[in-house]
């Protein structure tokens, strides 16, 4: 691994001070070490937040949780607040990665996941996102797992987070820190699109770092009489530690047999947390069952771009769609939320 | 960060400046200098002589160097050796205690619970670590589901469950006998 300088922030200001282009903050670490002995991320100093005081989850009175940066994927899945309110959330997080991994990686950490795309982590392949203007071998290569949605001719590089999709369904804010002081981002505005411009994967400056992150008051305190489920399906290689081949995030109120309330995000299929909105409109008034659920499928993958090998995964997509809208009536029927294992 | 031109190596060929860090490992203070981007991996293994820990795949994907940093597991090939400053570090070596083996390693030997034996260190560490974690559930499916990190290519998977689930009951049976111990 190449060498870098390494420093200890002892502040949230200090360690902006620190911010540059040539500079990588480390948390967990899961990603950047994994990326610099690849060679793919090459900063020449690396600075340590682990000290920050930024690991802890509170409610604010306005209903939203404030969740710290470095709050890690365990804590926060099994966080009694999450569990209770956003339960969506802690699906979503022990649906990623490895137990060990989860242990490690922060909240802040998987907001500036980096994507898995071979020819991103492989030096010796063209990648735009990683050295821009170099093209994208993905596009006439191997692209089984890449995206469906939101894709440019530069970039089809999937966004690997499940955190993140439950996020988008949520909704969520970022705080940021940098020199020139404290502000907010919507989740929805984190992550931009590709476009032409690949390699900027999110609105995140090199002196700024992510101090916290919002979540939405939890559906149900908008409608406290709506019977409120959630669900969060993943499908992909094997029944663990992989990463989406699809998943979708579904929350749901249901005021009888129909439909008040929807929220519907992708992953898997997405260059980034995708939120079906049109989808999520459609749902909406409509009777719960299987026809509503098919349609609100079909308007989700409408734009649907698919490549050599990955057309598969449209209507796995849409499966995961269905299956989660199913699961989440289910549990909203049941009174809370489906904790049933509803795997591939 | 990406971009070649800007990036040559900033000290290649001069010998990187080494750090302090003072940590807890298998129970002893140690006290050790290490380079900036050594991980905690390949200090074990190089510089503390600890060769039970094991290299698999070196990102993360494996689970061969699963050690517990304060109690939790983690992979050490993605931990910066600088980083475990202040830290509690366990490994393999750290399970056996007064020279028996922990539980643990006991009904992995037991239950046959290995072929190679490359992945046992990490399974055991994982093992371990979700026995004390009241969070993980003691079913097989949470169990299997809790040890999705840890690769066996041998695919010793039955038989390490089995080992696992005994490891909970002999662990059981020892609290339930040290309470007794303790009534009058």
């Amino acid at each position: 691994m190449r060498a870098f300088d390494f420093s200890r922030a002892e502040s949230v200001g200090s360690a902006a001070q620190h911010g540059n282009a040539e500079t990588a903050f480390v948390a967990g670490g899961t990603t950047l070490l994994d990326l610099v002995k690849l060679d793919v991320m090459r900063p020449a100093a690396v600075v340590d937040i682990n000290a920050l005081p930024l690991k802890t989850v509170e409610r604010l009175a306005d209903g939203r949780l404030r969740i710290g940066a470095l709050v890690t994927n365990t804590d926060l899945a099994h966080h009694p607040e999450v569990k209770r309110d956003y339960p969506l959330l802690s699906q979503a997080l022990l649906a990623g990665a490895s137990t060990q991994l989860r242990n490690m990686a922060t909240t802040a950490g998987n907001l500036m996941q980096r994507t898995r795309c071979p020819y991103f982590r492989d030096v010796g392949s063209a990648c735009n996102k990683r050295q821009p203007g170099s093209g994208c071998d993905a596009r006439d290569g191997i692209n089984r797992m890449h995206a469906l949605l939101g894709g440019s001719a530069d970039c089809i590089a999937v966004h690997p987070s499940d955190m993140c999709v439950a996020l988008a369904a949520i909704g969520a804010t970022l705080t940021l820190e940098g020199p020139a002081g404290e502000r907010e981002v919507a989740f929805a505005d984190f992550h931009p699109l590709p476009g032409d411009t690949p390699h900027i994967e999110h609105d995140l400056a090199a002196d700024e770092l992510i101090t916290a992150l919002t979540l939405d008051a939890p559906l149900t305190l908008d409608a406290p009489l709506a019977r409120a489920g959630s669900h969060y399906l993943k499908l992909r290689d094997r029944a663990s530690y992989e990463f989406a081949l699809a998943s979708a995030a579904v929350q749901l109120n249901l005021d009888g047999e129909r439909i008040t309330e929807a929220r519907l995000a992708l992953g898997g299929v997405a260059t980034k947390p995708w939120r079906a909105s049109e989808a999520e409109a459609a749902l909406v008034g409509r009777p719960a069952e299987l026809a509503s659920f098919e349609r609100a499928a079909e308007i989700a993958l409408r734009d649907a771009r698919p490549l050599a090998h990955n057309a598969f995964k449209v209507d796995l997509a849409k499966q995961a769609i269905v299956r989660a809208l199913r699961d989440a009536t289910r549990a909203a029927r049941q009174g809370g939320t489906d904790t049933q294992e509803s795997q591939a | 960060m990406m971009d070649d031109s800007v990036h040559s190596p900033t000290r290649r060929g001069t010998p990187a400046p080494t750090l302090n860090v003072n940590f807890t490992l298998n129970q002893q203070p140690i006290s050790l200098e290490v380079a900036p981007n050594a991980v905690l991996l390949d200090v074990l293994r190089e510089q503390l002589g600890l060769g039970g820990t094991k290299k698999g795949c070196d990102h993360g994907q494996c689970g061969a160097c699963t050690v517990h940093v304060d109690g939790q597991a983690m992979n050490a090939c993605l931990r910066l050796a600088v980083m475990c400053e202040g830290q509690h570090v366990t490994t393999v070596e750290g399970l056996a205690r007064e020279g028996e083996l922990h539980p643990v390693q006991q009904s992995f030997l037991a239950c046959d619970a290995f072929q190679c034996g490359y992945c046992t260190p990490g399974q055991m560490m994982s093992a371990t670590a979700l026995l004390n974690d009241a969070r993980i559930g003691s079913d097989d499916a949470a169990v299997k589901e809790a040890m999705s990190g840890n690769i066996c290519r041998c695919g010793a998977y039955k038989n390490i469950l089995t080992a696992i689930q005994q490891a909970r009951a002999t662990l059981a049976d020892d609290a339930t006998r040290r309470a007794g111990e303790g009534t009058p």
